[in-house]
């Protein structure tokens, strides 16, 4: 399963060029505004006609202006869940969910109900769109979506007109989706935190243009990515499995160099979990701390220094296999004598780690970058 | 009521005109979705030649409307005698002629109405409705059309009452024949032309207001269920 984009499009002054292949799972579309994420969406919609390119999902091809094929958007199979929902507000949830299967030639099988129970959607199915929550309705935008039956799910933030609760409550729905189904999903988001949670690949665009695409945990860990992806939010993933819910409230996870501690993450021990830890609120040592109040500390060995404009540096460790990025002041990488392959302690408090930067993670995919 | 409230050539012309008014209303009534929806949406080269062409009768004295009728549709016009010739149709000084000058005064009116509901229609839910794999048919269909039925049936509703109260250009096409083509308003005006007939007319008149009146009353109360059928409380 694998999803192939090659786009140019100029309109105005905005010019888009932009290839990138993606393997199965949630390829997130990365950037600031203007950087051409909904345009490229679009344009895999079939909304939007390139001036050329080449869009082929798992051999299916929906555009092709060197051999002249152009798919037009209801031929595509594509299930776009917008930013607004854009449910239909004369039909009630169920008639929603049933839109696109008709169409589909789709019967009411056992995946309708399947569906209705991995959204939660049961207890709505009666109700006009009018009378359902932000967080509901982006909840059935995405049924709606995964019901048509399609070879490939888009969604060009379908959480950002929600608050932080509504996002807290899908984005377990959207994780489920992503390790549950074989659809591939095609994520647009400016928000790094989503894309930690939830991206396989990520493809970071800027004014137009892919800027760097690679396995999530590889992109995002990755010092000269930053500038790209945004100095303040900065973070890497770590992949691992639970093995303890202690009673004071922590849960235990084992990544691939050693323990950590986070806030109480509710997860059967033995569950793989990914965690996002912003750079910033990486300490380093050259020694193993001792009386010290964070918990969590890691043995590894700087791979790569970046410095910044400013006074920061970013700095790469390899944690057995995974990589964790930190950021520090210039005068403590001097002082500490940080250079590639120098051995280092990375020190992270357990309580600056976000429940919202903590979510399932795929069994057997994500594992280190 | 006493039967003879109303004199029989004032009944035939009541009833006249409801025919009228109804054949031009539901032939006119496709039609002018078509060109509503393609005013609202359709960009095409002569769009503003084809608005100005609908509102034409709403601008000209209907006179030269009901002229215009004569030339096109008269057994002697192009139109006209084409239709004769092939279908054996004839349209001036008949009924079926009274409905074509009705409908074409009230289809700006209706088109009018009905554009601004199709304008209303977030096309993002149109697009959607495209990649859940819904042909452009089928859009207008499961989605626009259900949207703006308030809007069509507040045009078809104003319509009708534009064309029960046509008159210039009906009695200029097909003339003030009692029992063809005579409608409410061509029996007002005839009423008004003998003496000591005032009383028939003013009666008249009393049927139109309550014909009128009705049909905004209808028109309200199915607008105003479809809207809320429609906004989902």
């Amino acid at each position: 399963m694998t999803l192939e984009v090659a786009l140019r499009h100029r309109f105005g002054r905005f010019d888009l060029d932009v290839a990138f292949q993606a393997p199965a799972g949630v390829t997130a579309l990365f950037g600031p505004s203007g950087a051409g994420k909904s345009t490229l969406v679009n344009a895999v919609a079939g909304l939007l006609r390139p001036d050329s390119g080449r869009i082929v999902v798992d051999g299916w091809t929906l555009l092709d202006t060197a051999s002249g094929c152009w798919l037009p958007p209801h031929r595509r199979r594509v299930g776009y869940v917008f930013q607004e929902g854009r449910l239909f507000p004369h039909l009630n949830v169920r008639q929603n969910l049933r839109y696109g299967r008709w169409f589909a030639g789709l019967a009411d099988g056992e995946d309708f109900g399947h569906v209705v129970e991995l959204l939660g959607l049961g207890h709505l199915l009666s109700r006009r769109p009018a009378a359902l929550s932000g967080g509901e309705k982006q909840r059935v935008a995405i049924g709606r979506a995964l019901l048509a039956g399609p070879r490939l799910l888009l969604m060009d933030e379908p959480l950002a007109a929600l608050d932080e609760a509504r996002k807290t409550e899908i984005l377990p729905y959207l994780e489920r989706l992503r390790d549950d189904t074989a659809i591939p999903i095609l994520y647009v988001s400016h928000s790094l935190s989503e894309v930690g949670r939830l991206a396989t690949t990520v493809v970071a665009l800027d004014r137009g243009r892919a800027v760097r695409v690679g396995p999530a945990a590889e992109v995002l860990a990755d010092p000269d990515a930053v500038p790209a992806l945004g100095l303040r939010e900065a973070g890497s993933i770590l992949t691992g499995r639970v093995v303890a819910q202690h009673a004071d409230g922590l849960t235990e996870l084992e990544v691939s160099g050693g323990r950590l501690f986070l806030p109480r993450m509710e997860a059967a021990p033995g569950a793989r979990l990914r965690v996002r830890i912003a750079a910033q609120d990486v300490i380093l040592s050259r020694e193993r701390p001792v009386g010290l109040s964070a918990l969590n500390v890691l043995a590894g060995e700087v791979a790569a220094l970046r410095p910044g404009k400013g006074p920061g540096v970013l700095v790469q460790l390899r944690i057995g296999q995974e990589s964790l990025l930190a950021r520090v002041t210039k005068r403590s990488a001097e002082a500490l004598r940080l250079a590639p392959g120098v051995a280092c302690h990375a020190i992270a408090k357990t309580v600056s780690v976000a429940p919202a930067d903590i979510g399932a993670a795929a069994a057997g995919r994500d594992a280190g970058g | 009521m006493r039967v003879d409230w109303l004199p029989p050539e004032a009944q035939s012309a009541v009833l006249l005109s409801l025919k009228v008014s109804l054949t031009a209303t539901l032939v006119s009534l496709p039609l002018g979705l078509l060109v509503a929806h393609a005013l609202a949406r359709w960009r095409f080269p002569g769009r503003q030649i084809l608005n100005g062409i609908v509102h034409l009768p709403l601008i000209l004295p209907p006179v030269v409307t009901g002229y215009l009728l004569l030339l096109t549709f008269g057994r002697q016009g192009p139109v006209g005698a084409w239709l004769y010739d092939w279908f054996g149709i004839t349209l001036a000084f008949r009924w079926t002629g009274a409905a074509l000058a009705a409908g074409i005064m009230a289809f700006p009116l209706m088109v009018r109405a009905m554009r601004l509901s199709i304008e209303a229609v977030d096309p993002k839910l149109e697009q959607a409705a495209a990649t859940l794999g819904a042909a452009r048919p089928w859009v207008f269909a499961t989605v626009t059309l259900p949207l703006i039925l308030p809007g069509v049936v507040a045009g078809a509703v104003l319509a009708f009452a534009k064309a029960m109260g046509e008159f210039g250009a009906t009695i200029t096409f097909v003339s003030n024949i009692p029992g063809e083509t005579q409608t409410l308003p061509s029996a007002i005006y005839a009423f008004l032309q003998v003496p000591g007939a005032e009383g028939a007319a003013l009666r008249l008149v009393l049927v139109s207001v309550a014909v009128a009146m009705a049909a905004l009353a209808v028109s309200e109360f199915v607008a105003g269920r479809i809207a809320r059928r429609v906004a989902g409380r």
